[in-house]
């Protein structure tokens, strides 16, 4: 029987296997911020340990900071200040590299990776944040860990893995006009729950992931862990190789061509057999909109929230209560039409130049609704630079969007970006749990061009409708 | 690691499904560079209101589950963020062990490396339990690793009706012996010197 890609990158990083005891991985790319890192490199100081391979690690700066153009560091908040400055010491006590906001390389750790070419098919990658995700994107098995782990990768390159499960998830058909690859990723946390992937790996198949350029492929595996899995792998294609050619840490000149030759086996072969399947038609998806508190509970922006009584499970009864108590929405009613406060285009889900670019279009000449605040956050300085190059920028200021600095920002509201108690949020990131984006905040997810076309209207639009 | 073998307590009951990591410890306790202080973010939504004074509705604030070491929680427990801080919040506020019918991958990982025993029992056995410590939250649970079992002590000797429990859990074997003797993956890595340095120069690393 063959293999799985997921299986075929496993078994080519496993380097023990005591009978009895998980598997010993090695990493290859190993990502750090400044949030989850600090009490790991303690633990390697209170051990007197060496990071083993700092070759392999990267370090940026992106959860706590500010991104409001022109904050400068002496004013922002100590705490930021504090754990920017550990990481800045902790990368020069170990060797670590690490791209500065002070630099020109800077952004959310899950888009600078790809865009300086550290993720490449066939890694092992990790991250103390789980949107690490993001990465399988590029066929590189890649998951967030705790910071305990953090630390077992600084020091010895290796992590204790139990080997997932195979899911896979077939996106058949192609994607009506307005509809994108975040409403494909809703839609299957939709059909199978927050916790439906728990002990699996998602692999995206089919033709509706095959047309996706590399930016929509990032949106669908970073969601992957808001479906319950660790991680979620798309195999690499001549998309993925076009990308990564001639970026900073790609492979060059006669490695180029012994990776590419190699990246073209990392594929599921034809007779394996995957634990679970799933199948979805791309052409009758509709731009989703979430309603609840978890990213499961979400419906096409066409239809109506649902009701307690039609379901049949009490947990989903109560959880359907709570959350539409806490968001203050009305069983029944259509999600279209529902007012909209604040309006957050960013985060790892939705900040490339990609989503930028889909949001200025439906931004361009018209207004921000007068009643709403919305911001656009470019996930790197690279993204920013592209984006003010392309003339974005004064697109979004010119339609009353205000144009930030890169970092994850409003997403987790852990900086000075939050939203305010019992706002409406109409949000490009990936989670809408009770107060993640501020105290009291209501999060509604949504695709760049539905967020844009929410700022626009000050309400949840069809965005078909302004196409 | 605080090594765990037997745990007789009474427990906390959290009718809530698919608590998240967001819930567990809010973004703004994660500033810290160390492990400390996160006993206090613990529920903090929903254990505080906006003024900082303890809501007194949230289960954590009731006098009759102060003490609790044990956390009955609903389906789908920890989904969400890979924050250690999470497990650090529970283990400082004095929880031992969680019971839930499903855990996220990743929050059930980092319980295991820090001494939080993560208990997967079936929807119904959760239910029931949340049943049993909401109408008697003295109801003492007895948690046993090396046989795998929670019981029941205080129902089991002389009440009437039908006895209920032991009910068996499953734990990785190797999780398992980790635990009862409070020993962490770090060691075991450690020892695999000769194998990662032959796997980097096979590999050409």
């Amino acid at each position: 029987m063959g293999k799985t890609l997921f299986e075929k990158i496993w078994d080519a990083h496993v380097i023990a296997q005591d009978e009895g005891a998980p598997a010993v991985l090695y990493i290859d790319a190993h990502l750090v911020h400044e949030v989850t890192s600090p009490q790991a490199f303690a633990t390697l100081r209170e051990r007197g340990l060496p990071v083993r391979r700092p070759d392999k690690t990267f370090a940026t700066m992106d959860h706590a900071i500010p991104t409001r153009i022109g904050a400068v560091e002496v004013d922002w908040p100590d705490d930021a200040a504090t754990q920017v400055r550990a990481l800045r010491t902790n990368c020069a006590d170990f060797g670590v590299p690490l791209f500065d906001i002070e630099g020109d390389i800077q952004g959310i750790v899950h888009v600078i990776g790809p865009e300086l070419g550290i993720t490449q098919p066939g890694m092992t990658i990790v991250c103390g944040d789980s949107h690490t995700s993001t990465h399988g994107a590029f066929g590189a098995l890649a998951f967030g860990i705790g910071t305990s782990e953090v630390g077992h990768v600084l020091a010895t390159q290796c992590l204790m893995q139990k080997q997932a499960k195979t899911f896979a998830i077939n996106v058949e058909g192609s994607l009506g006009h307005g509809v994108t690859a975040k409403d494909i990723i809703l839609a299957i946390i939709a059909k199978n729950g927050a916790g439906g992937g728990v002990g699996y790996v998602f692999e995206y198949r089919g033709e509706a992931i095959r047309a996706l350029d590399m930016a929509s492929r990032m949106t669908i595996c970073n969601m992957s862990i808001e479906g319950g899995a660790r991680a979620g792998l798309i195999a690499p294609d001549e998309t993925t190789f076009e990308y990564i050619n001639g970026r900073t840490y790609a492979p060059k000149g006669d490695a180029w061509d012994k990776a590419v030759a190699h990246w073209h086996t990392l594929k599921t072969d034809d007779d394996a057999v995957f634990d679970r399947e799933l199948t979805l038609d791309a052409t009758a998806l509709e731009p989703m909109v979430t309603y609840g508190t978890n990213p499961g509970q979400g419906v096409p922006v066409t239809k109506r929230v649902p009701k307690a009584s039609d379901l049949e499970d009490p947990a989903e009864r109560r959880s359907l209560q709570s959350a539409l108590e806490y968001m203050g929405l009305t069983e029944g009613q259509p999600i279209e039409g529902q007012h909209v406060d604040i309006v957050f285009i960013g985060s790892c889900t939705n900040s490339r130049i990609e989503d930028l670019r889909a949001a200025a279009a439906i931004a361009k000449g018209r207004r921000v609704s007068s009643h709403v605040e919305a911001l656009v956050v470019p996930g790197s300085k690279a993204v920013k630079a592209q984006a003010e190059a392309e003339g974005l920028d004064r697109i979004f200021s010119e339609a009353g969007f205000e144009w930030r600095g890169a970092g994850c920002s409003m997403c987790l509201a852990m900086n000075d970006d939050k939203a305010g108690e019992g706002k409406y949020v109409a949000s490009t990131s990936n989670r809408n749990f009770m107060g993640r984006q501020g105290p009291g905040s209501r999060s509604l997810l949504m695709s760049p061009i539905m967020a844009a076309a929410a700022a626009v209207n000050g309400r949840v639009t069809d965005v078909r409708e302004i196409l | 690691m605080q090594p765990f073998t037997t745990l007789t307590s009474t427990a906390l009951p959290l009718r809530t499904e698919n608590v998240d990591t967001d819930q567990i410890i809010p973004a703004r306790y994660l500033t810290a560079v160390t492990q400390e202080g996160m006993g206090d973010g613990l529920f903090s939504w929903w254990r505080y209101a906006r003024d900082g004074s303890p809501n007194p509705d949230f289960v954590l604030n009731q006098p009759q589950y102060q003490g609790s070491e044990i956390l009955v929680a609903g389906r789908n427990f920890g989904i969400g963020s890979s924050r250690e801080h999470a497990v650090w919040a529970l283990t400082q506020y004095g929880f031992r062990a969680v019971i839930s019918p499903a855990f996220a991958d990743i929050f059930y990982n980092n319980s295991l490396k820090n001494g939080l025993l993560p208990i997967r029992l079936p929807e119904e056995t959760v239910g029931r339990l949340l049943d049993l410590v909401e109408e008697v939250p003295h109801t003492s649970m007895c948690i046993d690793l090396p046989s795998q079992t929670v019981t029941l002590p205080s129902l089991d000797s002389g009440g009437s009706g039908e006895p209920e429990g032991p009910w068996t859990f499953d734990i990785d074997p190797f999780r398992k012996h980790c635990l009862l003797r409070g020993l962490d993956d770090l060691g075991y890595l450690l020892d695999k010197e000769e194998q990662i340095s032959a796997f980097e120069a096979a590999a050409s690393y």
